[in-house]
């Protein structure tokens, strides 16, 4: 028997089409202003609409931290995001960070201490890393952070506690704190 | 996920009522949660009411000495703030040891509030659960309840409350600040919040639909040496088994609260009375009357050795 798909009067019919809705973004420092489906997510936008796939889907669940970008200088997960909820936002991809002829320092040190094997989860450990020193600077603290009251500064407990939010399947950890804490040196 | 309309609300009680006046509405705060629920369709809001714009984003000095903190201040700003980091030590440190880098970013106060349960059936959508679908059943009670509630259950529910922060408001006796769609508000304490299951374990709090959380509010500093203690399965980026937020004063007199073992932060006057007789004294108090499962009745066990490592911790603070 044939497979009926879409003929078939049992099947649940099409869902009627979704309003679409206005929104601007400033990703990389370039304004694209969008219609989307309400339910389309940062994530969803950066890679199907505007073709940025650097950005990467791993969980889509806010678990495995494979979609961070920066957003006004924050990292989120881009997954957990819808973009309506970033009209008028600055948006911070790894193809904003860098490109291959002029790789930003944290891409640079990646590269240099092996801080990667299948690649997959290395733009979000690159945006968050960037980001992570940020934080670092402005005296954010983490769980541990010994001193509250204290300056805070990339020891490696500091490193491994602040990027566990980016889970890398390929173990390449030691060589990612490794990344981090030369980029660390280098601007300290 | 399920289609839905989306608006942004100018003013909160503009909000309150564009959520009240649609059955299927809910407010958007950061979204970290919702977003990751309505993926799964557990959770199917038919219209978003996003808070962004309100300016609820302030952490201010209240007339009496204490702190008022915007329901749209991020678990990151609230807290690296400094007087929090002075005087509500335990709440920096409360957040600090929930959730990811990223997710505090974009995760909010009430939001924090306001986040579901982690249990595993609730997140099966084969499974029954009687929060997730009234009525159907409870899968973790003689299911796999390693994670869940030892005390504060139900015959329909053995859920936990997940979160870190909530755990230190607790002790802090903060209170969670509301405005409805008439431009009523009210204030919570923070006890009263969250609600047991019953036998209605769908409905997590005590807020009306339409209810939109304006502020949370912490009393004037109560000094002491503040601990947040959290004991999970990673070292990082894991809920509690159990977590501990202790504020205990130089005479020995204190305050606790228990996360990752009941449905809400789990308090009691009894248990603060006794921690000056010590860590097993005061587990013996809170859990009076607890029902652990077979598979997590080392709860008990590990609520004492938390709390008595937190209170070594305050010996040598």
């Amino acid at each position: 028997m044939a497979i009926t798909g879409a003929s078939d009067a049992r099947t649940v019919p099409p869902a009627p089409p979704v309003a679409t809705m206005p929104v601007s973004l400033e990703i990389n420092g370039r304004r694209h202003d969008l219609r989307l489906d309400p339910r389309t997510t940062l994530l969803d936008t950066l890679r199907d609409h505007l073709h940025l796939t650097g950005t990467k889907k791993g969980c889509d669940h806010g678990q495995c931290g494979a979609c961070t970008v920066i957003v006004n200088g924050q990292r989120i997960n881009s997954c957990l995001s819808l973009a309506l909820q970033h009209d008028g936002d600055k948006v911070t991809t790894i193809e904003g960070l860098g490109q291959p002829d002029h790789l930003h320092p944290m891409q640079a040190a990646f590269v240099k201490h092996d801080g990667f094997q299948c690649g997959y989860c290395t733009p979000g450990q690159i945006c968050s890393a960037v980001a992570v020193l940020a934080e670092i600077k402005a005296g954010i603290p983490s769980h541990v952070s010994p001193d509250l009251a204290a300056p805070m500064h990339p020891t490696n407990a500091e490193l491994r506690e602040r990027m566990s939010g980016n889970i890398c399947r390929c173990g390449a950890y030691s060589n990612i704190v490794e990344a981090i804490a030369d980029v660390a040196g280098a601007v300290a | 996920m399920r289609a839905f309309t989306y608006e942004r609300a100018t003013s909160a009680a503009g909000a309150a009522a564009a959520v009240a006046h649609h059955a299927g509405a809910k407010f958007l705060g950061g979204g970290t949660n919702l977003l990751d629920l309505m993926k799964l369709e557990i959770e199917t809001p038919t219209h978003l009411v996003d808070i962004q714009d309100l300016k609820l984003d302030q952490i201010e000095a209240t007339h009496d000495g204490g702190l008022r903190i915007g329901a749209f201040v991020s678990n990151t700003t609230l807290s690296a703030n400094p007087r929090v980091r002075r005087d509500y030590a335990v709440l920096t440190r409360a957040i600090q040891a929930g959730a990811s880098g990223q997710l505090r970013n974009k995760a909010t106060t009430a939001g924090n509030l306001l986040q579901r349960t982690r249990c595993p059936y609730f997140y099966d959508t084969n499974q029954p659960c009687n929060k997730r679908t009234p009525g159907s059943g409870c899968a973790a009670i003689g299911g796999y309840s390693r994670q869940l509630a030892v005390i504060g259950t139900s015959d329909t529910c053995i859920a936990t409350y997940p979160g870190d922060m909530a755990v230190a408001l607790r002790a802090l006796d903060a209170t969670v600040e509301t405005v409805d769609a008439t431009g009523a508000t009210r204030v919570i304490p923070i006890a009263d919040f969250h609600r047991l299951p019953g036998a209605t374990p769908e409905i997590d709090t005590v807020l009306n639909h339409g209810e939109l959380i304006t502020a949370v509010t912490l009393p004037k500093p109560v000094g002491g040496a503040h601990i947040y203690r959290k004991v999970r399965d990673r070292a990082s980026y894991a809920f509690a088994l159990v977590s501990v937020a202790a504020v205990v004063q130089p005479d020995g007199s204190g305050r606790v609260a228990f996360g990752g073992v009941a449905p809400k932060p789990w308090r009691s006057a009894a248990a603060d009375a006794a921690i000056p007789h010590g860590a097993a004294a005061v587990v013996e108090q809170a859990f009076a009357g607890a029902r652990p499962t077979h598979d997590n009745s080392f709860k008990l066990t590990l609520a004492k050795r938390t709390l008595a490592a937190a209170m070594a911790q305050v010996r040598t603070a």
